[in-house]
């Protein structure tokens, strides 16, 4: 049987025991950005202009397949590059080349990225290529703003509302 | 790895003898860091299965049916919430021990590697059913876990699209997210229970309850803490902010402010590492092993003490192949066999009184047979001199005897406490190769082999075959179970029992003329 003392050593390490369990279940404290802070979030996935356009069979090479495989388009799979750049107040922010997934590069191109900018008023404008061409961009978009600290702005991209999505 | 081993166990055995100032030593918390894991993993599903009757699925209906078990039902759901993430946070926090103590122990290479490999499993099962319980609460550390723990399985080139592009905006944020996190929260843990239930395959007798005392002061202590500081959210998650200072459940989520920072090829680079390293570290390097235990069929009557005090499960009961009349044999499987010597500590035939035929026991040691035990009894009998001669039988595991040898004390050494037949302390003092015998062995209730120091205490209480018979003077011996940081312990009982020696004057048998044998020996049958 213990004795009193015992029982209140037990009682003071059950005690230390639960504080410790209770302080380290959420202290110290964690911040992911630094004060007066925003974050600006790229993240979309597309697929990109066909390397070659699509041919269109003609009725005698549509004839000589078999009855389940005549699509009237003959199309090749590979898809071109994404070029996406973006720029904050005058300055370039993030610039890349997306190549597309999948072993015969026909999947869409994907990015994700995250930059940490000081909160304030910004201009950022978003620019994207997803056509055959050597230069210059297909699709381009600006965000005035301000941005309160901790603000996350999302930048997506979706060809069918448009392109760019600020939000 | 012994450089990490020793300070470890020097670690533990210090703080087992603190919290055994305070705590019986059945109840020590460190000598049940297996059992208490159980019995948080209890606690955990029973308060998990109280908290799902209101939770809801969904973007905006989980935080909300969370903040009515913490606010509204705060005597009942609102506890039950507390009890649920703190008694997770105390499994993963014995968890933790448990390991470490074991590695400490060097209990998870030789034939227990199938508990360590097993285990590696286990802990990783806990860990994300505790990660995938922290996202159902959707509150803002909700969000932090969500965000990085995807960003982080991005990195792996499985995904199709970005998983973490569910959490860009608001609008990307969908209910059946919570749905399959949920599924996910209930079966991880069944998963990681299976993975128990293979961890304890090959653990003879295991103890997966608390005992009492202990159970009831722990889930006493969890539920105070969660009465008075309870678990509480961190303001609704929202995608369009990025939460400011949050509350980390340090316990699981320690190592996310680091996957958050540093590249993810360097993060799953070295967690792919460390688990691998954990995992075979077993083998790094193997155990040098004693040959396993041999059966003589000669000398082997069938009894099955020796399978029943094996705490490996080495030893299985078969039909008798030699045609002698006894019900069964002992088998020996060698690749679970770690050489404790504990089946020939229990076996009856192996007495050293035995002298008209060669000393082979039914079950014993190749490596540390029973009559090398007994050329070293007798060369130290033959050695030691003076009023009051003490013998000690030292386990190598406690490893402290030796440093207590001297002119009147002589040590012999045993794989285990338990390998010692109680009948070597009656021939000791008859055979009057000492006035007295100490066994000195691990600290209570922490023997290196489990059942060793228990074995042993029970059969000189005559409580567990082979016993130590009646005639033995109960004042000429006794058992310190002292451990490796008991030197001064040892030294101390040497002391004590060398003064009882030196009163009590050399030992004279009683004559069997005068009845008290026959009667005596009477009652050992």
């Amino acid at each position: 049987m213990p004795s009193l003392t015992q029982y209140t050593g037990q009682a003071l390490l059950y005690a230390a025991f639960a504080a410790a369990i209770g302080t380290l279940a959420s202290w110290p404290e964690h911040a992911q950005l630094p004060a007066g802070s925003a974050q600006i979030k790229l993240a979309f996935n597309h697929s990109g202009a066909r390397v070659e356009d699509c041919r269109r069979l003609t009725a005698q090479e549509l004839s000589k397949l078999p009855s389940n495989k005549r699509k009237p388009n003959d199309c090749s799979r590979e898809r071109v590059p994404i070029a996406i750049q973006l720029m904050i107040d005058g300055n370039l922010l993030y610039e890349a080349v997306l190549q597309p997934s999948g072993l015969s590069s026909d999947g869409q191109a994907k990015t994700y990225q995250k930059f940490t900018v000081p909160a304030g008023r910004h201009v950022i404008l978003a620019r994207l290529r997803d056509s055959k061409r050597a230069e210059g961009f297909d699709y381009e978009s600006k965000f005035e703003g301000e941005l309160s600290s901790r603000q996350n702005l999302a930048i997506d991209f979706k060809a069918e509302q448009g392109g760019f999505l600020f939000r | 790895m012994h450089f990490l081993r020793i300070p470890l166990r020097t670690g533990f055995d210090a703080g087992e003898r603190f919290l055994a100032l305070a705590f019986p030593a059945n109840a020590n918390p460190l000598l049940n860091l297996g059992a208490l894991g159980f019995f948080f993993y209890w606690i955990v599903t029973v308060s998990g299965i109280y908290v799902y009757v209101f939770f809801d699925t969904g973007v905006t209906q989980a935080f909300a049916s969370i903040e009515y078990m913490t606010n509204e039902q705060w005597y009942a759901a609102g506890l039950m919430r507390s009890l649920h993430r703190y008694g997770s946070d105390a499994l993963v926090f014995v968890m933790l021990l448990h390991i470490l103590r074991e590695f400490s122990r060097d209990r998870y290479r030789g034939v227990r590697w199938f508990s360590w490999v097993t285990g590696v499993p286990v802990l990783l099962f806990i860990y994300i059913a505790g990660i995938s319980g922290y996202w159902l609460v959707w509150d803002s550390l909700a969000q932090y876990v969500a965000i990085v723990s995807t960003e982080w399985l991005d990195h792996l080139p499985f995904f199709g699209q970005p998983l973490a592009r569910n959490f860009l905006s608001p609008e990307t944020l969908e209910s059946r997210f919570f749905t399959l996190m949920i599924f996910m929260h209930i079966a991880v843990p069944l998963i990681a229970l299976v993975g128990l239930w293979l961890h304890l395959q090959r653990v003879s007798k295991p103890r997966i309850n608390p005992p009492r005392e202990l159970a009831i002061g722990t889930a006493l202590a969890l539920l105070a803490l969660s009465a008075i500081y309870p678990a509480t959210s961190q303001g609704a998650a929202d995608l369009a902010k990025v939460p400011g200072s949050i509350g980390l459940d340090w316990f699981y989520l320690g190592a996310y402010p680091l996957l958050e920072t540093l590249p993810g090829p360097v993060t799953w680079s070295t967690a792919v590492t460390l688990l691998i390293i954990m995992a075979a570290i077993p083998w790094l390097p193997p155990m040098k092993r004693q040959r396993a235990a041999v059966v003589d069929l000669a000398n082997c009557n069938g009894c099955a003490r020796c399978m029943n005090d094996c705490p490996y499960s080495a030893i299985t009961m078969q039909i008798r192949s030699d045609g002698r009349p006894f019900e069964g044999e002992a088998v020996v499987d060698p690749d679970l066999c770690v050489a404790c010597g504990i089946c020939a500590g229990a076996c009856p035939t192996s007495t050293p009184f035995r002298r008209l035929s060669d000393l082979v026991p039914g079950i014993d040691l190749p490596d540390r047979s029973i009559a090398a035990i007994r050329a070293d009894v007798e060369d130290e009998g033959a050695r030691i001199t003076g009023p009051a001669r003490i013998m000690i039988f030292g386990c190598i595991n406690a490893g402290v005897a030796m440093a207590c040898r001297s002119d009147n004390v002589g040590v012999v050494s045993l794989n285990c406490a338990g390998q010692l037949p109680p009948s070597f302390i009656d021939y000791v003092i008859s055979q009057k190769l000492a006035d007295g015998v100490i066994i000195a062995g691990c600290s209570e209730n922490s023997c290196h082999n489990r059942f060793g120091a228990r074995w042993t205490a029970d059969r000189l209480a005559s409580e567990r075959d082979p016993h130590l018979r009646t005639r033995v003077p109960r004042e000429r011996h006794m058992a310190v179970w002292a451990g490796r940081l008991g030197a001064s312990m040892l030294r101390r009982e040497i002391y004590k029992l060398s003064a009882r020696l030196a009163a009590l004057g050399p030992f004279k048998p009683k004559s069997p003329v005068s009845g008290v044998m026959a009667a005596e020996e009477k009652s050992d049958a």
